[in-house]
């Protein structure tokens, strides 16, 4: 395969803490343009994978590379949405300035955002269906609006590529709803998204592409190629209940 | 007012505005205690400064100082990195160890030299408009000057890198991964409050620099949703905390440090109160008034699940409800009368009946908790 057409690729990714690897030599390919979830029991590496993937953590060993470059250099294609746990939503600031921040890699050091970034950051905000809560503090939002909120400091970014950390963690059927339809939107843009991923039943329904980790990679490439019985038992060993609550539906 | 008590409230003034501005960050990121550790350990810099140089003045004695406070910052993440000592642990490891030796050379080499260990915690303001040097052609308390001009360095990082100080304190995690340093941004606060401790445990003593550090920012946070008022209400704060312990030290005859420290504490404390959100009272005033908006729900929830059966009669009535929805016979009274006043419920002889707004309150209710 041409690595141009590669929106991400990652080769022998090792990641150890201490002396436990949490990956171990995941090879990835992903083509631009695809909805992939990343999905895994927990301590698969899920998470880990992606902050690996964006130098937030130093790999043990192997290379990752965004259309063709290392990470570092292609910073501005990459959207990044974190776990919503992993801030403190007390901080004293508005849903409008958090999505502005999505901004903050394209300003650079020292410049400030001005009235061109806040009416992209009341864009963004509609986008997500936020519109009306542009003014409201962080700390009155509820687990679906934090996350509508994040989505939307991922979508001012602009990116190319996103990467999503448990977008649907938690959060309420309308922002279900409202993520799916932002997912393919992005797609039809030809946008590629990257997103840890917890509810198998949904991967066919939302996703085209997905990754099935257990430390190692079990198995990527297209929902429906890869994401077959035997590749989930092997990525999830014993823990096989949404198999066979499937098994009875094909069967019925 | 004489000259002297103007220039020892500017310089308390100044003190606190200096303090104030990283010390929001620290709150911010929870690491308030770090404070505490830097205004102690930077001790050791001005000593080793001071033992090098043979010369108080020396502005080696500021740099050893900032540099033992970026010590103590980096050995507590050291310790911490170790996953054998947890954080606030590590801190209370290295900031004994670091001040303990400054004291032990004090008392072996520096004996007799203006660094005595009580004026370190507490400072003398009373003197500081004693030691004076000759700046623009007049003659300004030492004191003045240094805090004047670290609470300028300090005013110019924090609006220079506002928005990435913002960034890295809310999410460290974008900030990496956008290119931010968060390491960069983090040392360079902690240069600033080191350098800041530095400057002020002189005049004031390191006592009152924790105090500054926190407890405004600590209460301008009760205070406010928005991070450039918290720096606002900080700096406006620990200014009054100044004059007023000002103030409180010359109707006692006490130490001036201890009594700004004592009145920021006060201040801190009024906030805790009286906040309009955040504050204790209001907290409760919340809850009062929440037990009895739920009581009435509770109240209208059970009167639709029996309106119009045949065991209406006896569930919905007024005696009933002890037993029904176990409350107290005057807490029932208590809650039909607040119902009844807000239009949710009419009584009949004893019976209860809803109208139209208790039967939309009840529903919505119910609709809620789907």
């Amino acid at each position: 395969m041409d690595t141009k057409q590669l929106a991400v690729q990652v080769a022998d990714l090792t990641v150890a803490y201490q002396e436990k690897p949490v990956l171990w030599d995941v090879d990835l390919d992903v083509p631009q343009g695809v909805l992939m979830a990343i999905v895994g029991p927990n301590g698969a590496g899920k998470t880990t994978m992606l902050k690996a993937i964006l130098g937030l953590l130093t790999p043990a060993a192997g290379h990752v590379s965004i259309f063709g470059k290392p990470y570092q250099q292609q910073r501005g294609l990459v959207g990044y949405v974190p776990q919503r746990g992993s801030v403190d939503w007390d901080f004293p600031t508005s849903v409008l300035d958090v999505v502005m921040m999505g901004n903050y890699g394209k300003l650079g050091w020292l410049r400030r955002p001005g009235a061109a970034d806040r009416k992209a950051a009341l864009s963004a905000l509609e986008k997500v269906g936020m519109a009306d809560y542009a003014d409201r503090q962080i700390s009155q939002l509820s687990g679906g609006q934090q996350q509508r909120t994040f989505l939307a400091r991922a979508l001012m970014q602009d990116a190319q590529v996103y990467f999503m950390d448990e977008p649907f963690q938690g959060v309420d059927a309308t922002t279900e709803r409202a993520i799916v339809d932002l997912l393919k939107e992005l797609r039809a843009q030809g946008k590629t998204v990257l997103a840890v991923h917890h509810d198998l039943q949904t991967v066919p329904e939302y996703f085209d592409w997905v990754l099935l980790l257990n430390v190692r990679r079990i198995a990527s490439g297209p929902v429906n190629e890869v994401f077959t019985d035997e590749n989930l038992r092997s990525a999830y060993g014993g823990r096989v209940g949404f198999l066979n609550k499937r098994q009875d539906h094909e069967s019925a | 007012m004489s000259g002297a008590q103007i220039e020892i409230q500017l310089i308390g003034i100044v003190v606190a505005a200096a303090c104030a501005l990283p010390g929001v960050f620290l709150v911010l990121r929870g690491m308030a205690m770090m404070s505490d550790a830097i205004s102690h350990t930077v001790l050791l810099g001005i000593v080793l400064g001071f033992l090098a140089t043979g010369d108080l003045e020396s502005p080696w004695l500021l740099f050893g100082a900032a540099a033992m406070g970026l010590l103590t910052v980096s050995l507590t993440e050291l310790l911490n990195r170790t996953r054998l000592v947890k954080h606030d642990a590590a801190i209370g490891l290295v900031f004994p160890a670091l001040f303990s030796i400054a004291v032990i050379l004090i008392s072996r080499f520096a004996r007799g030299v203006h660094l005595d260990t009580d004026a370190v915690l507490l400072g003398e303001l009373a003197f500081a408009p004693f030691d004076r040097l000759m700046l623009f052609g007049s003659l300004l308390p030492r004191s003045l000057v240094v805090m004047g001009a670290i609470a300028l360095v300090n005013l110019v990082f924090i609006a220079a890198f506002y928005k990435e100080l913002k960034l890295a304190t809310f999410d460290a995690g974008l900030a990496a991964a956008l290119g931010f340093s968060p390491a960069l941004i983090h040392y360079g606060l902690m240069g600033l409050v080191s350098i800041t401790a530095v400057g002020a445990f002189d005049a004031v003593g390191s006592i009152l620099v924790v105090a500054f550090m926190v407890a405004p920012a600590a209460a301008a946070y009760l205070l406010t949703d928005k991070l450039e008022r918290m720096l606002l209400y900080s700096v406006g704060l620990g200014a009054a905390g100044a004059v007023g312990g000002y103030w409180m030290a010359h109707l006692m005859d006490a130490n001036i440090a201890g009594s700004m420290a004592t009145m920021i504490g006060v201040l801190f404390l009024l906030c805790l109160l009286f906040a309009p959100q955040r504050g204790l009272l209001a907290v409760a005033a919340r809850q009062r008034r929440q037990r009895w908006e739920f009581a009435q729900a509770m109240l209208a929830i059970h009167l639709l699940h029996h309106e119009g059966t045949p065991e209406a009669e006896v569930e919905n009535r007024l005696d009933h409800l002890q037993d029904h929805l176990r409350w107290e016979p005057a807490f029932a009274h208590n809650v039909v009368q607040r119902a009844d006043e807000r239009g949710l419920v009419r009584l009949e002889n004893g019976s209860l009946h809803l109208t139209e707004a208790g039967r939309g309150l009840a529903t919505t209710m119910l609709a809620d908790k789907r």
